[in-house]
């Protein structure tokens, strides 16, 4: 099954390696991987996408938060997400073929944001499942290129970051057991 | 007051409670070495980059306080990998300084210039880059913090020699903060209750007592659980002396070459109770036949431990010392008295089959060595090793009353640990019996630190096991490999005389008689010696569970008489 993690890092030189240098160290597969500021200049947010079972899923969470830089991890699969992905697809457009293409992209609520003599670009974003199936329909025309950022995803509705042990108890917060701080 | 980088990273390190660092200077450390000048801490110079790793190491195993070791960059650095993985991997609390070039030079491959955090990256807790002296004193004051606590391992900081040399206003950081790092402290009461009540309706419990144990110091919660309980106890081969061996509930080591009753103990066990260990391979064999009949209960600090090879019923997060003295309240006394003679029955097939019981045949044998040590030490001695037969041997063969005195690389598996972290162990207290059961292959490897024990003036007795073998591979090719043995004879060099051009008293053992005399005159003579026990060649490790094998599926020791004297 697919797993979404959520990560709040530390923005500091060299923590996008650590977490990479974690994954192939203890063998885990990246389906996707996105990182991007947050609201605070000090912390940046990684949605990791991986394919694996629930053990699998878990020991990725373990060990994310044995990087000292990695503040919080969640796995939002099982839980409401809003989970999106944005894709630009440089499509093969004559002229006769612009409006067709404008008529798909606007069903998946999609939109051309750059138009050329034998080309269009397609802007869309949503869940994965949506851009498949536009790219479907676009390949016919003959697709040129594409680029997707991979997964971001937030959890719906309030959402405290409270740290906690992957795999402790029934929910794993408890906070009043941490260590403090001398 | 405006410092030097340098002087800002002493006047931490003295703050840290530092007295003594393992290194050696060059092109890229030398404004931290000549900042050491002022200040009381007691620099070691060593032969070899791995041995300052190794003796830091040895010093935090036998102290619990975080060991210090300094490099040069490029190839200084690089040395330190071997001792920085040995570190990680047995959960040491070092704090390795290395120099690096100048900031602006960086990338750029200047002379001698490596990436060594990216080098060290997945063998250290933690490491850092430096670049401007500013940054300094945070950087030491979290190092040792994240050295020492949660889960202890390694932490390198690698300073650019720009940062050494700048002046900056020096302010001890009062606090730190690390938003990322909050180690689990103890487990919820619910969960200790869970734990009591399994406990509690065990028949056939074990405790499998691991090294975290001895970090945690957390071994005397742990023996009034198994007394309490009446739990025996299995250890690990670093969880050694948590238990004094002459408990009656102490089953000794379990794993590839454990007892073959603590391991058929752990086999037929209904509850497991894993402290402070991490089920590795050398331990469980087979997986998927490990303990079928147990539950278990899993404490650990560190939560990706948890379920990583074995799942486990109850895991309880958090340091061992906290989570025993809670759980304990909750623990009823026991009594498990049919399973111990169970345990009994098996203890006695073992000992009808072990070498300490066979009859004087004028042949030397490193185990009667090892019993020998132990009498002429009182088993009192602290004991580092390599990595081999001989280190099995003396696991099985030196018994421990007490905690922090056998100090050996588990987890890593280094061969030639144990000259370099014998020097290590002196430092914590120089009037600590030190001493190196030692293999000819694992002598070999760090045998330039006899120079560093020489200029140091310690004492420290080093016995070699020289089987004329690299002896634990021959006995893999000997048992798996129809005896072709592959590049595993040695022919040594003479060892007396390569202690005796340090200046060490030396002495070569070809005989059981000449034992005793021998180990008199090491513990007599005042600072280090060297003995050359020539022992038996080809002399086999039992029991052992082969690689990958049932943990109950043993290669035990063919029978002999047994001596009527």
């Amino acid at each position: 099954m697919q797993h979404t993690l959520i990560a709040l890092v530390e923005n500091k030189p060299g923590v996008l390696n650590r977490v990479a240098s974690l994954f192939r160290r203890r063998n885990f597969n990246i389906e996707s991987l996105n990182v991007g500021h947050t609201d605070r200049k000090d912390i940046s947010r990684m949605t990791i996408v991986i394919n694996s079972d629930e053990v699998d899923a878990r020991k990725v969470e373990a060990n994310l938060y044995k990087l000292v830089n990695v503040i919080d991890v969640h796995d939002v699969s099982t839980q409401p997400a809003v989970i999106r992905d944005l894709a630009l697809i440089k499509v093969k457009a004559a002229l006769d073929q612009r409006a067709e293409i404008a008529n798909l992209a606007s069903i998946f609520r999609g939109r051309i944001v750059d138009v050329a003599a034998n080309s269009v670009i397609v802007e869309i974003t949503g869940t994965e499942d949506k851009i498949e199936s536009l790219v479907e329909l676009l390949r016919p025309f003959g697709i040129l290129e594409m680029v997707r950022t991979g997964q971001v995803a937030m959890l719906r509705g309030g959402y405290e970051p409270v740290r906690h042990i992957p795999g402790a108890g029934s929910n794993g917060h408890h906070p009043e057991e941490m260590l403090e701080m001398d | 007051m405006e410092l030097s980088g340098a002087e800002i990273l002493w006047e931490c390190l003295v703050r840290e409670g530092v007295e003594v660092v393992f290194g050696i200077p060059g092109g890229a450390n030398m404004p931290i070495y000549d900042a050491m000048l002022k200040y009381p801490v007691h620099h070691v110079l060593v032969r070899h980059e791995q041995g300052a790793a190794h003796m830091a190491d040895g010093y935090a195993r036998a102290s619990g306080k975080v060991g210090v070791a300094m490099a040069t960059s490029g190839p200084g650095a690089t040395n330190l990998v071997t001792g920085i993985a040995t570190a990680m991997m047995d959960s040491s609390p070092v704090v390795f300084i290395t120099g690096q070039v100048h900031a602006h030079l960086i990338g750029g491959d200047a002379f001698q210039e490596t990436d060594v955090t990216g080098i060290t990256l997945p063998i250290t807790k933690h490491n850092y880059l430096v670049t401007r002296a500013e940054e300094i004193a945070q950087v030491v004051r979290e190092a040792f913090y994240i050295a020492r606590t949660g889960r202890p391992g390694p932490v390198l900081i690698d300073i650019c020699k720009n940062a050494q040399i700048q002046k900056t206003e020096f302010v001890y950081p009062e606090k730190i903060e690390l938003p990322g790092y909050k180690p689990p402290r103890t487990a919820p009461v619910a969960e200790l209750k869970k734990a009591a009540q399994m406990i509690k309706e065990a028949r056939r419990p074990v405790i499998l007592a691991g090294h975290g144990l001895l970090i945690s110091r957390a071994y005397r919660e742990m023996q009034e659980l198994a007394h309490r309980a009446h739990i025996p106890v299995a250890m690990t081969l670093l969880g050694i002396g948590s238990m004094p061996a002459s408990d009656p509930l102490n089953l000794g080591m379990m794993g590839m070459h454990g007892e073959a009753y603590c391991n058929l103990a752990i086999q037929n066990a209904d509850l497991l109770i894993a402290l402070g260990m991490r089920f590795d391979d050398r331990v469980t064999g087979n997986l998927k036949t490990y303990a079928p009949h147990a539950k278990k209960i899993h404490v650990e600090i560190d939560p990706s431990e948890v379920h990583k090879n074995v799942v486990v019923d109850l895991p309880l997060f958090g340091d061992l010392k906290a989570v025993l003295s809670d759980l304990l309240p909750y623990v009823e006394a026991a009594r498990h008295d049919e399973w111990l003679e169970q345990i009994e029955v098996w203890r006695s097939d073992s000992d009808s089959r072990d070498i300490i019981y066979w009859p004087d045949d004028g042949k030397l044998y490193t185990a009667h060595v090892i019993r020998s040590i132990w009498e002429a030490t009182q088993g009192k001695a602290t004991i580092t090793t390599g990595v081999g037969q001989h280190q099995m041997w003396a696991a099985q063969y030196y018994p421990f009353e007490e905690p922090y005195r056998f100090i050996t690389s588990g987890g890593a598996g280094t061969m030639g640990f144990g000259v370099p972290a014998a020097l290590g162990v002196w430092f914590t207290d120089k009037s600590r019996d030190v001493w190196v059961i030692d293999g000819d292959g694992s002598f070999q490897m760090t045998q330039a630190e006899l120079s560093t024990i020489v200029q140091e003036g310690a004492s420290i007795k080093i016995a070699i096991m020289n089987n004329h073998f690299l002896g634990m591979v021959r006995q893999w090719q000997e048992f798996f490999f129809e005896s072709r043995y592959a590049a595993t004879p040695l022919h040594g060099p003479d060892f007396v005389k390569i202690a005796e051009a340090h200046g060490i008293p030396a002495r070569r053992i070809t005989k059981p008689e000449e034992v005793k005399d021998a180990l008199q005159f090491a513990i007599q003579t005042r600072g280090p010696v060297l003995l050359d026990f020539f022992v038996e060649m080809e002399e086999a490790v039992y029991p052992m569970v082969p690689a990958g094998a049932d943990l109950h599926d043993m290669i035990r020791r063919p029978m002999r008489e047994k001596s009527t004297a």
